[in-house]
């Protein structure tokens, strides 16, 4: 059969590229000190806007050009990149375990824990989530652990939503009946035969909420809320960049480009994960 | 039996905006900063701080403070910003209007993208033309609003400028209108040249919201036409000699809509709220721009209404689709 | 003689992995005749008819042969020409009375759309043709039954107004694709009736998709049996019920249930029978070079 070994390398191919992206920024992240051509935070007001390489009047060793206070653009991006990653690591976890946890309980146990849940559920799709987001970080006070809490707060109701749904289609299975006949317990039951079927669910949310982390991220960056200190962040990258978009539009252009491939590349991965993972594709 | 689905939407929307209202009332007073600290000049004393910080009734508890609230807001009474001292509901009704036009040009805009392409997609199922509207709705929709409005900045603000990237409308323009639905209002009172400028204003903040609600009607309604188009009533409309397009329109589209409209129904919720950083962006006056300035000054009053009033168009939004589904669905109407 | 009113000559189908479905089938319906296409399940009967009426799946691609319907040649046409030629002189019966009205429109105008709509009639001249229609299904109360919907009628009610929907505009042919397997047995036997009935008083043809040897005795004049998208046999149906020529169709008898011999009902096919319509497909596949 041509067709579906044809849909496997296609899947393979975005797995690769998405996570190849992925790696990349990550590696450049953490090895940012000894990569980054320039400190990131060194103001030089001689080269203020210098543009990027292949324009003229740039200089060398700045190679993506420098913002309104003659700061190298590369090596802030680079940097960004650690803040991106640890929000959207430890959020993206954060959120992922709350929200599967009440999500599997929900949909699983259904009665009234799901009720519960469900009316919690109800109550968070009802605020904006920008707003809540940076409602949480002004009461937490700003900084890196206040911006995690605020995701993971906003955000488990999409996985809490997902599993839920999950596990109550899973919980109407014959194999589920045939686990409670053999005499295993309901607990026993949900983390042995409901959790791993509706894993490659959680896999690709998993990936999918880290783009959606780091977004969040630069948006609070973008409106001065985020991290509060001088380190560069994406979302503060581009805030400036705003500002200054008709005299230098590369300060706005390249933390665009870098983020749309992140986002893009953490959503593909987790959907290419699934679909290797998923038993049934398999 | 619909005015009884009515009803018990009524009440589960009422216990919603509750917790939204004690959520919101819990958290902002966790915040450690002083309000009233930043409205008075330095150097006032502690009596004054007391005085007014029991002019805005917090010196109560929060409890009492959630009860004075609670009915102040029951009966229309949403209190006194602090920062720009004036009614709330004053504030958030002038501002609302602005944000309704944009979420509903920007829904307009998703519906005339997402719908035609969900049709010709399904119209030509299995080809190239499928497999690139895939693509594109892939892509649209992995990258969220926020995203979408820098990338149309950069096309449209400065590559190409031939649209406002900022305001909502031009400053030195005369505005005759009596409410704070500007593109509406101009629209009924023929001042066409006004609503292009309020268009062009709002044309590219309403795209930027509108891309990803379009990527997911496509999509919602491809998969939906999709599966009804292999029912029988559609084979038999081909074989009357309907061509593909009129048996999609006319047998396919609207069956095919009702499963995808719950969906979508909570999807413009999703756009509504990305209004909030949207505005923001595009320095657009509407409410989601002033509830980041209400955060930023911690206006509590401010920020209680319009968080509530958010609320408050969430759940409309979904009781209007639910009731909406109900009857356009044959079944359930004489069920 | 006639130009007859459908007439399939070697057609052949294939999957889009080669797989051929239907192996050059052809077969004649004359003006005014009922033949029944009988096969089992996965024969490919049903696919003929779709193939007739220009409503395959997009896997299933035929690869050769004609089908013309009044002398006219579909393949020829252009594929508008070719959907209204086929909406102005046939018609479809469908299997499950179910899922083929739509449910979200009224019964009138799914009735009359094709009228107004391809044969270009006018709308109280459709209307009152369909009521004529509802009357000769038996269908007491037309105004009700118009203004219904689908799931406020009953399985059968619904399968006499697919019925009346599809002598309305006055077909050559009907493609009746098994119109009562999905009904209970009782309502069978009053369907069967009326497509016959009103059959014989327009003079309509009809390919009757079947798995039912006892329907085939009931309504047609000619047969043919279909196995594995392959003729074996082609007659008129007392001759073929007088003597089957092929081992399969003596088969399929034997496997009909019969009220006075329950037991003999429950004999599968033969496995010799089978064995050579194997050799009997593959010597056909290796002959035939797809074209």
């Amino acid at each position: 059969m041509a067709e579906p070994r044809a849909v496997t390398r296609r899947g393979d191919a975005r797995l690769w590229l998405a996570g190849g992206w992925l790696l990349l920024a990550l590696l450049a992240a953490i090895f940012a000190p000894w990569i980054a051509p320039q400190d990131p935070l060194a103001q030089d007001l001689m080269f203020e806007r210098l543009p990027p390489f292949w324009m003229q009047g740039s200089e060398p060793g700045f190679w993506l050009g420098t913002d309104s206070l003659g700061r190298d653009l590369l090596s802030r991006l680079i940097y960004g990149g650690r803040v991106a990653f640890i929000v959207a690591f430890a959020a993206a976890s954060a959120a992922c375990i709350v929200g599967s946890a009440l999500g599997l309980i929900a949909g699983y146990f259904g009665g009234w824990p799901d009720r519960i849940v469900s009316r919690i559920v109800d109550v968070w799709m009802a605020f904006p989530p920008v707003l809540f987001a940076i409602l949480l970080v002004a009461v937490f006070g700003t900084g890196l652990t206040s911006v995690i809490i605020a995701i993971a707060i906003i955000d488990w109701t999409r996985f809490c939503r997902v599993i839920r749904a999950e596990a109550m289609s899973q919980a109407r299975m014959d194999y589920v009946e045939n686990a409670r006949i053999a005499g295993f317990g309901r607990i026993g039951i949900m983390l042995r035969e409901v959790l791993p079927n509706v894993a490659p669910a959680i896999i690709a949310l998993l990936s999918l909420e880290m783009g959606i982390a780091v977004i969040v991220e630069a948006i609070l960056s973008f409106v001065n809320l985020s991290i509060s200190t001088d380190d560069p962040t994406w979302g503060g990258i581009i805030a400036e960049g705003r500002l200054s978009i008709h005299q230098a539009w590369w300060v706005l252009v390249f933390p665009l480009i870098t983020l749309f491939l992140t986002v893009l590349s953490f959503s593909q991965f987790g959907e290419g994960l699934k679909n290797r993972f998923d038993p049934v594709m398999r | 039996m619909i005015l009884q689905r009515f009803f018990i939407r009524l009440f589960t929307m009422a216990i919603t905006l509750l917790g939204v209202s004690v959520v919101v009332f819990v958290i902002i007073r966790v915040a450690p900063g002083n309000p009233i600290a930043m409205m008075l000049p330095p150097g006032a004393t502690d009596a004054d701080i007391e005085r007014l910080r029991a002019l805005y009734g917090l010196d109560k508890s929060i409890l009492q403070q959630y009860g004075i609230w609670l009915s102040g807001v029951l009966q229309g009474d949403f209190g006194t910003s602090i920062s720009l001292r004036q009614d709330v509901l004053g504030l958030v009704l002038n501002r609302l209007p602005a944000t309704l036009e944009l979420s509903i040009v920007a829904l307009l805009i998703a519906l005339a993208i997402g719908g035609p392409l969900a049709v010709i997609g399904a119209r030509e199922q299995g080809t190239g033309v499928e497999a690139g509207i895939d693509v594109a709705n892939g892509a649209a929709l992995s990258i969220p609003d926020f995203l979408w409005g820098l990338a149309l900045i950069l096309l449209f603000g400065v590559l190409w400028p031939i649209f406002e990237i900022s305001g909502r409308v031009s400053p030195r323009l005369d505005l005759p209108f009596a409410t704070q639905f500007y593109l509406f209002e101009s629209i009924l009172r023929l001042r066409f040249d006004l609503t292009k400028d309020l268009i062009s204003h709002m044309f590219i903040p309403a795209l930027a919201l509108a891309l990803p609600l379009a990527a997911i009607i496509s999509q919602l309604l491809k998969l939906s036409l999709k599966e009804v188009m292999t029912l029988d009533y559609v084979v038999l409309a081909r074989v009357k000699g309907f061509s593909e397009t009129q048996v999609i329109l006319r047998e396919a589209l609207k069956n095919a809509a009702l499963p995808a409209l719950t969906l979508i129904g909570v999807q413009f919720t999703f756009l509504i709220g990305g209004t909030v950083i949207i505005e923001r962006l595009f320095s657009y006056e509407g409410l989601g721009n002033m509830a980041i300035d209400a955060v930023i000054n911690r206006d509590l009053p401010l920020i209680q209404g319009i968080v509530l009033v958010f609320a408050l168009l969430f759940v409309t939004i979904n009781l209007i689709v639910d009731m909406t589904y109900a009857l356009l669905n044959p079944r359930l109407r004489h069920g | 003689m006639s130009v007859p009113c459908l007439e399939i000559s070697n057609l052949s189908a294939t999957l889009a992995n080669g797989v051929r479905v239907l192996r050059s089938v052809s077969l004649t319906v004359e003006p005014g005749v009922v033949t029944a296409l009988v096969g089992e399940s996965g024969a490919g009967k049903s696919m003929i008819g779709k193939a007739v009426l220009g409503v395959l799946p997009p896997s299933v691609k035929i690869v050769e042969g004609h089908i013309a319907l009044e002398g006219i040649d579909l393949g020829d046409l252009k594929s508008k020409a070719r959907r209204v030629l086929v909406g102005e002189r046939a018609a479809l019966i469908p299997q499950d009375p179910l899922t083929a009205l739509n449910p979200s429109r009224r019964i009138g105008p799914q009735m009359t759309d094709r009228l107004v709509h391809i044969l270009g009639w006018a709308g109280d001249k459709a209307d009152r043709r369909v009521r004529q229609l509802l009357d000769e299904v038996q269908i007491r109360d037309p105004d009700r039954v118009m203004q219904s919907y689908p799931h406020e009628l009953s399985g059968g009610m619904r399968q006499r107004v697919l019925i009346a929907a599809a002598f309305a505009a006055k077909p050559r042919l009907i493609v009746a694709d098994e119109p009562t397997t999905a009904l209970d047995v009782t309502v069978q036997k009053q369907i069967l009736r009326l497509i016959a009935e009103l059959q014989k008083e327009h003079g309509t043809a009809i390919l009757f998709v079947t798995h039912d040897l006892g329907v085939v005795a009931k309504i047609s004049q000619n047969v043919s049996v279909l196995y594995a998208g392959k003729v074996v046999e082609q007659a008129d149906t007392p001759s073929l019920f007088a003597s089957p020529q092929h081992a399969y169709t003596r088969a399929l008898m034997a496997a009909t249930p019969r009220y006075t011999d329950p037991l003999a009902s429950l004999k599968p096919v033969d496995e010799t029978v089978l064995a050579g319509l194997a050799s009997e497909i593959a010597a056909a596949d290796r002959d035939w070079v797809a074209p």
